[in-house]
């Protein structure tokens, strides 16, 4: 308990560090763009395909539920505020924890274990500054942009399952969605939630990659904890915003 | 006239360190004058990096205090110690080079870093440190394609970059051929005395160090006990310094860890 405490207090130290030496990344922003396609880019294929696979299951069992009461024209709705609002954030956000943040954890570990920031420290260059801020930068921005594409592609994957396959009239398909789905209630909140998502996935990760002791089985250990800890912390935080955010009363 | 003093690049008065309750140096009183190479040689967990890390501040010491070129340095704030850095460099046991950065982005990152020289003198400036080591013609490979040796030179070649005044060797020949070895070596005195530097070598290679080094530093038990050119830790009489010299299997130096006694240990009773 005590430890755990202790640990949090030094995370947090860690990142209020991050972000007094974010100044270096800012005046320098082909450093945090090289990042950005390391987090962001590499992980388009696993968010884009994920993301039509969640939209056609949607679709699916959406179109289901909905035809037995004659309404499977709001399943455009269901789907589009189902991704936007939860699904969009939250399965990016766990995508994003296991492909990219695994992957920052991993490399700033090994970098420690092989003394490489000992040895920038050495050279008189700051490796929070230089290496670890960049990196937590690029998570941020790309979150949002990931969950959005997320969104994107599931929605994409319900018009295919339910407009083109099925058969569901597609004017009123997109219509329905269109009245139903209002730009500040939903897409902005959701844009939020997957903002926070990314700030603590990204904080989580480069704070174990730091942390992790510097042998193989220390930065594999930080490496799953990176996971497992991004993963509840979303899900957490998740059902908190979502309490704060829909409350039915829109 | 530069005084006696002031001719100390480094200084160590009385120093102790300790990790946690782990005692690793006590009462370390050590001299190293300019222009000179110095090996500072023990068993492994001797004690002998925290020295180097004493030295570039990544350490700092329970008791007593270390002087760098007049500064002492735990008691820089970070830009100062920065600063300091800045005219060290340090080799590390296996070269630490960045594995994302090629052979010459590697040399050249302290130059991108901390000058604003166009990109063309640092190209001329990083093709002139990686020929010092012979390895001009590797310039575009990626660390990972690198021999042992090979990385260590690319780090050699990167740590020199700035022109330190303080070179800093942690082990630099372990884990090498006897070729390497001697080229890692050769590098070592030739570039000191090219560039005017002061080096410290951290090792326990016996043979290697001897033929390149001015003045060698025994550590034991967290303490300086004995110190001398090499010719006369050649013939030093101390056993802690015969039994090192010599790689003597037992002597001050116990074969075996601190133990219970054997026949106790194996449940027999003697009568």
């Amino acid at each position: 308990m005590i430890d755990g405490i202790w640990r949090l207090g030094g995370a947090s130290h860690f990142i209020l560090l991050v972000l007094l030496k974010s100044w270096t990344s800012f005046a320098r922003p082909r450093l945090i763009t090289r990042e950005i396609y390391y987090a962001g880019v590499m992980s388009l294929v696993i968010i884009t395909v994920s993301g039509l696979f969640v939209g056609l299951v949607l679709g699916l069992q959406g179109y289901e539920t909905l035809q037995k009461f004659g309404s499977e024209s709001a399943v455009g709705t269901l789907v589009a505020l189902s991704l936007v609002r939860e699904l969009g954030p939250v399965v990016a956000g766990l995508l994003f924890a296991s492909r990219a943040g695994s992957a920052m954890t991993a490399e700033i570990g090994l970098m420690k274990a092989t003394e490489q920031l000992s040895a920038m420290g050495m050279m008189a260059v700051d490796p929070i500054a230089r290496v670890v801020a960049p990196k937590f930068w690029a998570g941020v921005f790309s979150m949002p942009l990931l969950a959005a594409m997320f969104s994107v592609m599931g929605v994409f994957g319900g018009y295919l399952v339910t407009v083109v396959v099925i058969g569901v009239d597609e004017g009123s398909f997109w219509s329905q969605m269109q009245n139903a789905v209002d730009f500040r209630y939903d897409i902005v909140n959701g844009v939020i939630k997957s903002c926070c998502f990314g700030v603590v996935i990204t904080a989580i990760a480069v704070f174990e990659g730091f942390d992790a002791p510097p042998t193989a089985e220390g930065v594999s250990m930080a490496t799953t904890r990176t996971v497992v800890t991004s993963s509840l912390a979303i899900l957490g935080l998740d059902f908190v915003l979502t309490a704060f955010m829909f409350r039915g009363v829109a | 006239m530069i005084s006696a003093a002031e001719n100390m690049l480094v200084k160590f008065d009385d120093v102790s360190f300790s990790y946690g309750n782990t005692p690793i140096l006590n009462g370390v009183n050590l001299a190293i004058p300019r222009g000179q190479v110095i090996a500072i040689m023990g068993g492994s967990g001797s004690g002998k990096t925290t020295l180097l890390r004493l030295i570039g501040g990544e350490a700092r010491p329970t008791a007593g205090t270390v002087h760098v070129a007049g500064e002492i340095v735990h008691e820089l704030d970070r830009n100062r110690l920065f600063r300091l850095r800045r005219k060290m460099g340090m080799l590390f046991q296996f070269g630490a080079l960045f594995t994302d950065l090629s052979v010459f982005d590697n040399v050249a990152f302290q130059m991108r870093e901390h000058t604003d020289l166009p990109e063309d003198m640092i190209r001329d400036l990083v093709l002139m440190k990686l020929h010092a080591v012979g390895l001009r013609g590797a310039h575009h490979l990626m660390p990972t394609e690198l021999s042992g040796g090979m990385a260590r030179r690319v780090a050699l070649a990167r740590s020199i970059a700035l022109d330190p005044m303080l070179m800093m060797f942690d082990e630099p020949f372990t884990g090498l051929d006897p070729i390497s070895l001697g080229v890692i070596g050769g590098l070592i005195r030739r570039l000191t005395d090219a560039l005017g530097m002061t080096s410290i070598l951290v090792t326990h290679d016996v043979q290697e160090s001897l033929q390149i080094v001015d003045h060698v530093y025994f550590l034991a038990d967290g303490k300086i006990v004995a110190h001398g050119t090499p010719e006369e830790v050649s013939q030093s009489a101390t056993p802690f310094v015969h039994q090192f010299i010599h790689g003597e299997v037992d002597g001050p130096v116990p074969f075996h860890y601190q133990a219970r006694a054997y026949a106790d240990d194996l449940g027999i009773r003697l009568k």
